[in-house]
């Protein structure tokens, strides 16, 4: 039983951090709290992704003299591509919440909503 | 904020540190933690602090936005370039091993020519961004 | 065991910072604290060996998203939340059952830094014996990234690129046009 928890507590720690992150984007209304609940999210799985690749008593994937085992580089490979996307698509859905700003008067998403049904 | 004067003085001595520190990541990617993406993205943070002590507009008197849309479409064309002139030569498409007389030096000059296309995108377009965000609303 | 001790220590800080954004109201403090946490998992993958996905992190995450979301607050005005008018049961109950089912799903995962696992085991040690003959390049993330698998990074720097074209398409003019109910007035 021990051995389970001591194996695995990183992963439901990083599950509890995903679980953060959708609960903001799901429950809450104002834009920019969205966005940053999407980073968070982001942000958890990739600490997910990494744990996987994490190898005891290995260093890190830079071949130098004297070290034998190395971390996986596969999954740094991947979530370094995968940290660039994310800020793209940020900065894109900061400029959205601008323009929604200029066009609406106001980022909470209910009073969006409403406006739309009046019209 | 330009009446600050320790932040005057900080922003003039601090702005090359940080510029050198973006090519040293930049060109020593191959030998530690370090490549074109984190260069670019410091290289970019060096001109958001000093447009953040300046001012937008001295910022955008050196840097004008013309050369950052130029800068950034170089990168990308500096990429795909190296594999273009490596189908040209006769091997596959990005296939290094063509570049030089023996694969090892070809294998270097491919890894350093396309980090240096990655690292001038990333800065110039991290730059644009930010130009395009303090910009707004200003006429 | 000190390995240990930090990790936790920090996955305690992470999940602390982000109970505290759920919780929060006031933009600029959720904003802050966002750079916080960032922070934080550029500090635990140091601690999980993973030196350039770190770098990028730290830079990216804590540096240019933070400065691009002060800069929208900037533009948008308001500071504080709207309080929310009902209380959110069925968003709950979805992410109470989404987390359950996710930590069903890792007891078959392997135990955290097995060097026997599959993922250490199917094409890794390839990379990592072949890498220093094939590309002459001692950081093995650099020689996948730019050597092995460099057409996907080709395809990284075209999104960064095209993100750049629509952030100047949205808001790269200079005027701000008021918003319409204010023009009928």
């Amino acid at each position: 039983m021990t051995d389970i928890i001591l194996g695995h507590y990183n992963y439901w720690i990083v599950i509890l951090l995903m679980m953060a992150g959708f609960y903001t984007v799901i429950s809450r209304s104002n834009l920019i709290k969205k966005i940053a609940g999407i980073n968070i999210f982001q942000t958890s799985v990739f600490l997910l992704y990494i744990s996987i690749g994490y190898v005891e008593q290995g260093t890190a994937p830079i071949i130098a003299e004297g070290y034998i085992t190395y971390s996986n580089p596969l999954p740094h490979v991947l979530i370094l591509t995968a940290i660039v996307v994310g800020v793209a698509t940020t900065a894109l859905g900061l400029a959205l919440v601008v323009r929604i700003r200029e066009a609406y008067g106001t980022i909470e998403e209910d009073e969006i909503h409403d406006q739309d049904r009046s019209l | 904020m330009k009446h600050n004067l320790i932040l005057r003085v900080i922003a003039k001595y601090l702005f090359p540190v940080i510029a050198l520190f973006a090519f040293y990541v930049q060109f020593h990617g191959d030998y530690g933690p370090g490549g074109g993406f984190q260069a670019g993205v410091i290289l970019s943070v060096a001109f958001i602090f000093y447009a953040l002590v300046f001012g937008l507009k001295t910022t955008e008197e050196i840097l004008p936005p013309y050369v950052l849309r130029i800068l950034a479409s170089c990168g990308v064309l500096i990429y795909a370039g190296v594999g273009v002139v490596t189908l040209l030569i006769g091997g596959n498409f990005l296939d290094y091993n063509r570049l030089a007389l023996n694969p090892a030096a070809g294998q270097h000059i491919g890894i350093l020519v396309i980090e240096l296309g990655v690292g001038i995108t990333v800065s110039s377009v991290m730059l644009m961004i930010f130009y395009a965000f303090a910009g707004r609303g200003r006429s | 065991m000190i390995d240990t001790l930090i990790d936790i220590t920090l996955l305690a800080f992470l999940a602390i910072t982000a109970l505290a954004i759920i919780r929060m109201r006031n933009l600029f403090v959720i904003i802050m604290l966002f750079g916080l946490f960032s922070l934080h998992s550029a500090g635990l993958f140091v601690v999980m060996d993973a030196a350039d996905v770190a770098f990028t992190e730290a830079a990216v995450g804590a540096g240019i998203s933070t400065v691009l979301m002060l800069a929208t607050l900037a533009l948008t005005g308001n500071h504080e939340e709207k309080r929310p008018a009902h209380h959110a049961r069925l968003p709950l109950l979805v992410v109470l059952v989404t987390g359950a089912a996710l930590v069903y799903g890792t007891y078959d995962i392997p135990s955290f830094g097995d060097p026997a696992s599959p993922a250490q085991t199917h094409i890794a040690p390839y990379y990592i014996a072949h890498s220093m003959e094939d590309t002459h390049a001692p950081n093995i993330v650099t020689a996948i990234l730019a050597s092995y698998r460099g057409y996907d990074t080709l395809g990284e720097v075209t999104v960064i690129f095209t993100a750049g074209i629509g952030v100047m398409l949205l808001i790269g003019g200079r005027l701000m046009r008021k918003y319409k109910h204010e023009d009928e007035r």
